[in-house]
């Protein structure tokens, strides 16, 4: 490394800033924009959820934000790191540091444990031997999956991967928790509790972007976007930034209707 | 990620589906065997034959004219006998010789006995050996391989020793009795048992009595050929009975030490040149020394290895895409494996040692597998030749093994590498 991403992050940058970001597929008349000129901004803390029916350009957005897709124009700072300086090496650096992935599909590596795969993003970062495996057991004990540990991807409920899937992507301790439909592929009840999960990881201070076309998912988010045509169509904020997500808010107040 | 970590996701890789892995590791096996076993039989041809010619003594010249032309019944001259010297010497060396230029004759090889125009020389010992032999004792039957009726000299000339009787003496030799040292193979097929019982006995060749006066030692096979089915006779003998008072097959010529076989071999030159009126480059005969058969023999022997390990390293080169070819299929595979590594945080480098050496891994089990099956395969008698372990085979074989591995791994590494995180994830 040439220079530290996180060197330039300060205190007050937001966790997320894109400013005017395009993303453009061919060229001349032929052009078609997926995100077409988007600006944004996500505060340490936040819990967003990106809304849109398919097409519209949120899973492009989700691509850009995870830095698995470069913008055509505009910028994108990650924890005020401007991500268009990152080389190939560095982001990937990035990726591994600052942003948790859950995808709709799990993807989990097939033939290893759900302790190996927790453990896969430590050992890309470096992490020791002990302190990987206690770390990795202790993101599986907080998705309640400390009786799993040794178990195979395919050995588990598909609630239970998921669960095995945010632990990976807590277990690094990410700036940023990007979320591609994690309960797409999941039951009503299974749904509930990656969405239980969640919420309980925004009222511990993680930040959370969680892509989804559910109102029912959007509603845990304590900011709701929804985006047509590659464009942000309405930004409304349901809940303060600093405080509980809206869920477990309902829950905490007294008399309301649970 | 430290390379212990890299090297368990290999071996997980590896062994995710073991028959593929096996399989793969089986063209690499074949491959490094292949070259390890036909280098040892090449390797051991050319130590076989270089045995039997060393056996022959370092300081040995074997004359024989050029035509290959062996002794007939046709033709006079000659016919001195060999150990009665003074006779000869006090008669004329040049009687008919000069008229059957392409002949070598007794003359010729009394003519190498001067001591003072052939210094270096120590002894010659003619040669005329006769075909289809048959030899019979008692009703047991044997075809003798190779019957040369020689002076007793020869003996020594060709590192020969009994094990039971004696040699021929000059007495015997130049009063032409039939006397015949018999070599083992044909001793024990005569006379059964280890063939030391044929001592003192008659035997008949072609019809002809012979008295068996000593058995030869064993010198062994030089591939297919029996150097033991052999007949020594004195030669005046074998002239008055079986081949005729024709030309000598060979004169064999002993110099007085390895280091002056070259003097002794321009002396027997210088001598023959005189007597067959021509010069070093039109001479009807040639003059060979056992190293000047060796080196001929050890250059054919290596372009015959040579040879061989080019069939077994194409082989291995075949084994090697086969390396090639299973993990651009893993590759392909796993492609969305690759895409979720990718975008947890492996980098380009970490996704390229991974894969590579998973093709190190298979062609690395393959080659020592190979080695393995090469060594137990080299103990094994190859159509007749005991084959010798060559080490730089084996080393060589390893080597290029591993590093075709190394270098077939590359590109699929590489191509997966490459891959786009996104487009990685999105591959089913």
């Amino acid at each position: 490394m040439t220079a530290n991403p996180g060197a330039s992050r300060r205190p007050t940058a937001p966790v997320i800033a894109l400013n005017q970001v395009v993303k453009q597929y061919g060229a001349g008349d032929t052009a078609v924009h997926a995100v077409a000129g988007v600006d944004l901004i996500v505060e340490r803390g936040d819990y967003l959820s990106v809304m849109g029916a398919s097409g519209s350009g949120k899973s492009t957005l989700m691509h850009i934000l995870g830095l698995l897709d470069e913008p055509s124009r505009g910028t994108y700072r990650l924890d005020g790191t401007d991500t268009r300086r990152l080389d190939e090496r560095q982001k990937s650096f990035v990726r591994n540091r600052k942003i948790g992935f859950v995808f709709q599909s799990f993807n989990l590596i097939p033939r290893a444990s759900a302790l190996a795969n927790v453990e896969l993003p430590l050992a890309y970062a470096g992490v020791g031997r002990l302190e990987r495996r206690e770390r990795a057991l202790a993101a599986l004990d907080r998705v309640g999956l400390a009786d799993r540990v040794k178990h195979l991807p395919t050995e588990l409920s598909g609630g239970q991967q998921q669960r095995v899937a945010v632990a990976r992507a807590i277990v690094t301790e990410p700036v940023v928790v990007l979320a591609d439909e994690p309960t797409g592929a999941l039951d009503s009840r299974s749904t509930a509790d990656i969405l239980g999960l969640f919420d309980e990881l925004n009222a511990n201070g993680r930040t959370i972007v969680i892509i989804t076309h559910e109102d029912e998912v959007a509603a845990h988010a304590k900011r709701e976007i929804r985006m047509f045509d590659g464009r942000i169509e309405s930004d409304t904020r349901n809940a303060p930034l600093l405080g509980l997500p809206p869920a477990l808010l309902a829950h905490a107040t007294p008399g309301a209707v649970a | 990620m430290t390379g212990g970590q890299t090297f368990r996701f290999a071996v997980s890789g590896v062994t995710a589906n073991k028959l593929r892995s096996a399989l793969t590791t089986l063209g690499i096996l074949i491959g490094v065997a292949a070259v390890i076993i036909l280098v040892a039989v090449g390797t051991g041809s050319s130590k076989a034959v270089q045995d039997s010619i060393s056996r022959l003594g370092s300081n040995t010249l074997t004359v024989s004219t050029s035509q290959g032309g062996s002794g007939g019944r046709a033709g006079g001259g000659g016919g001195f006998a060999f150990p009665g010297r003074q006779a000869a010497a006090s008669g004329t060396v040049s009687s008919g010789t000069q008229t059957r230029t392409a002949k070598l004759t007794l003359d010729d090889a009394y003519a190498l006995t001067d001591k003072t125009l052939a210094p270096d020389v120590e002894s010659v010992a003619p040669l005329v050996s006769v075909q289809s032999v048959v030899s019979t004792y008692e009703g047991a039957k044997h075809t003798v391989g190779t019957f040369i009726g020689t002076s007793p000299s020869y003996l020594s000339n060709d590192n020969d020793s009994l094990q039971a009787g004696r040699a021929f003496t000059d007495d015997e030799y130049a009063s032409s009795r039939r006397v015949a040292l018999l070599g083992p193979t044909v001793a024990k097929d005569l006379f059964g048992g280890d063939g030391l019982s044929a001592v003192d006995q008659d035997v008949q060749f072609n019809g002809i009595t012979y008295t068996v006066v000593g058995v030869l030692t064993a010198k062994g096979s030089t591939g297919p050929q029996d150097s033991d089915d052999r007949v020594l006779a004195a030669l005046p003998g074998v002239q008055s009975t079986l081949s005729g008072y024709g030309n000598l097959s060979n004169i064999s010529v002993k110099a007085t030490s390895a280091s002056t076989v070259a003097d002794a071999t321009s002396e027997v030159q210088a001598i023959l040149n005189g007597r067959h009126h021509v010069t070093t480059a039109t001479a009807d005969y040639s003059v060979f020394s056992s190293s000047s058969i060796l080196s001929a023999v050890t250059s054919s022997n290596q372009t015959f290895t040579v040879l061989l390990a080019s069939v077994a390293a194409i082989s291995l080169l075949v084994g090697g895409i086969g390396v090639m070819n299973i993990m651009l299929v893993t590759v392909t595979e796993r492609t969305r494996e690759i895409g979720i590594r990718k975008a947890i945080g492996a980098s380009r480098g970490t996704i390229v040692s991974q894969f590579l050496l998973e093709a190190v891994l298979l062609s690395l089990f393959g080659g020592l597998m190979g080695v393995a099956v090469g060594l137990i395969g080299s103990q094994f008698t190859i159509v007749g030749v005991k084959p010798v372990v060559a080490p730089y085979s084996v080393g060589l074989a390893f080597g290029v093994a591993v590093t075709v591995g190394l270098f077939f791994g590359l590109y699929p590494a590489n191509r997966a590498a490459a891959l786009r995180p996104i487009d990685a994830l999105r591959y089913e």
